[in-house]
């Protein structure tokens, strides 16, 4: 069943909030995954790989670079969800 | 030409089937309380272990660590990280350039746990699931990383790797970077987290475990007549070493000073010790030159005393051979079950408690003292020589023939 995209940013909060020990609630929209939330490409992979699982999608590696944002990502997981 | 600087301990930490840090762990094995216990876990019956029992953390990790420490952290480096804090914070947190400490921390396996989940996820989902941090964490040195990461620890880290010496041999090597001037100050010791199916089946299989299922706390039982095999345990201790001038210096408690460094091979066989003891008598042999000191200085050993029937009569006899009748032997692995690569760090940390407080902990289990066995073992908590200097040696042995003894005497 396809989540909202409500469901999904809360979802990514809680990955990140696991893999980095950042706050949920600093897990916004408009924050930048690298500027931001200073997650290192190591941690993006497993994020991403997470989130695959969590919201049973796939996410190509070569489409993880244009996940600049984390609404980059919501849009992204709502997309391939659909 | 100056003389080589005198090395003390001044920081001791670990986790352990006995305690999450040293206190709980030194009161325990004081009291003569076994860590071995029947495993909870699922894979025990799914995998129809024939040894149902081992010797885990008393406090798990992940009671301990966030969770982004756990997820990035291979078991073993988790066992480390938490014994380094403890060691850094009991040293009273030195002040010390970077450049001028340095990390060692040994393992005898590495990140077991880390390699089989990771190739259980190939076989299961393919190659693209398995995590970006696989290999950090797999790989043996994590754990020196690790705590030379979270000290600022820039003089080198180091993993020596020799199976059950492994954190023993870490010590003797911290000792050695301070003694060339390499460090000021080295946090050092041992670390292993295997206590999953495949570690387990492999020793099964080659007889080395206690199968005594029915009764573990009375599995590891060294010396005793009735011993079959050892019982597998896992952790951490790791310990502050510091030039005796540099801990001064700074005021620092000292628990004792690291006074000899005894490291042999049996080029003998790459599992049995060489059953003329000769690589281990001549380690304590060594490790006695080191420190300028001679058999009848010695009150104490604590053996490695695995609880193996030929590994036991082995050291028994290199003992005796070795120091005598005068000496008095505690086998902790009866309490703590065997932490491979952490074993010699712990029992490191032992003996340096033991000189410290003028007293051996107990050896449990020994309702029958094995034939031939010609040793004074401590069957309960046992006082030192009550007035004077004292000295003790930590016995670590592993399998390829790695012989390591280490001479704790009071500061």
């Amino acid at each position: 069943m396809a989540s909202s995209e409500q469901e999904i940013l809360a979802g990514l909060a809680e990955i990140v909030n696991e893999e980095t020990g950042l706050p949920t609630d600093s897990v916004q929209l408009d924050k930048s995954f690298t500027d931001d939330l200073d997650i290192d490409s190591l941690s993006m992979m497993t994020i991403v790989t997470q989130a695959e699982d969590k919201f049973s999608v796939t996410i190509p590696d070569d489409e993880v670079k244009n996940l600049v944002t984390v609404g980059d990502a919501v849009t992204y997981i709502a997309g391939a969800q659909a | 030409m100056s003389t080589p600087p005198t090395v003390v301990v001044t920081g001791v930490g670990a986790t352990t089937p006995l305690g999450g840090d040293v206190p709980s762990t030194w009161r325990a094995a004081l009291a003569g309380t076994s860590g071995a216990r029947t495993l909870p876990y699922d894979w025990v019956t799914q995998y129809e272990l024939p040894v149902t029992f081992g010797a885990p953390l008393a406090v798990p990790a992940a009671d301990v660590l966030p969770v982004p420490q756990q997820r990035r952290m291979d078991p073993s480096a988790q066992f480390a990280m938490i014994a380094a804090r403890e060691a850094w914070a009991d040293a009273g947190t030195p002040e010390v350039d970077g450049e001028r400490l340095g990390a060692v921390v040994a393992s005898g396996i590495g990140g077991v746990w880390t390699l089989l989940s990771a190739w259980d996820t190939v076989k299961e989902r393919g190659a693209r699931r398995v995590l970006p941090l696989t290999v950090p964490m797999l790989m043996p040195n994590s754990p020196a990383a690790y705590v030379s990461i979270e000290l600022g620890a820039k003089a080198g880290s180091h993993t020596p790797v020799s199976a059950c010496a492994s954190g023993a041999e870490a010590i003797g090597y911290g000792v050695e970077m301070i003694r060339t001037g390499r460090a000021d100050v080295v946090v050092a010791g041992g670390t292993e987290a295997a206590i999953h199916a495949l570690p387990m089946a492999a020793f099964a299989k080659m007889q080395a475990l206690s199968t005594r299922n029915d009764d573990p706390a009375a599995a590891s039982r060294p010396y005793d007549a009735d011993r079959d095999g050892f019982v597998l345990g896992e952790g951490a201790g790791l310990v502050v070493l510091e030039s005796e001038e540099h801990a001064r210096a700074r005021g620092a408690r000292v628990y004792a000073r690291l006074a000899g460094v005894g490291m042999t091979s049996d080029a003998y066989d790459i599992a049995p010790p060489d059953p003329s003891g000769a690589g281990q008598e001549r380690a304590m042999r060594l490790a006695l030159q080191d420190a300028g000191l001679s058999p009848a200085d010695i009150a104490h050993v604590n053996a490695h005393a695995t609880s193996t029937p030929a590994g036991d009569g082995v050291e028994a006899a290199a003992i005796h051979r070795t120091l005598g009748d005068g000496v008095v032997v505690s086998g902790t692995k009866s309490m703590t079950g065997h932490l491979l690569g952490g074993a010699g760090a712990l029992e490191t940390i032992f003996t340096i408690l033991a000189v410290q407080n003028r007293t051996a902990p107990p050896t449990i289990n020994v309702d029958r003292l094995d034939d031939g066995i010609e040793i004074d073992v401590a069957t309960s908590a046992r006082e030192l020589r009550a007035t004077g200097d004292l000295a003790a040696i930590n016995n670590a042995f592993g399998f390829g023939g790695h012989n390591v003894a280490l001479v704790a005497t009071s500061a």
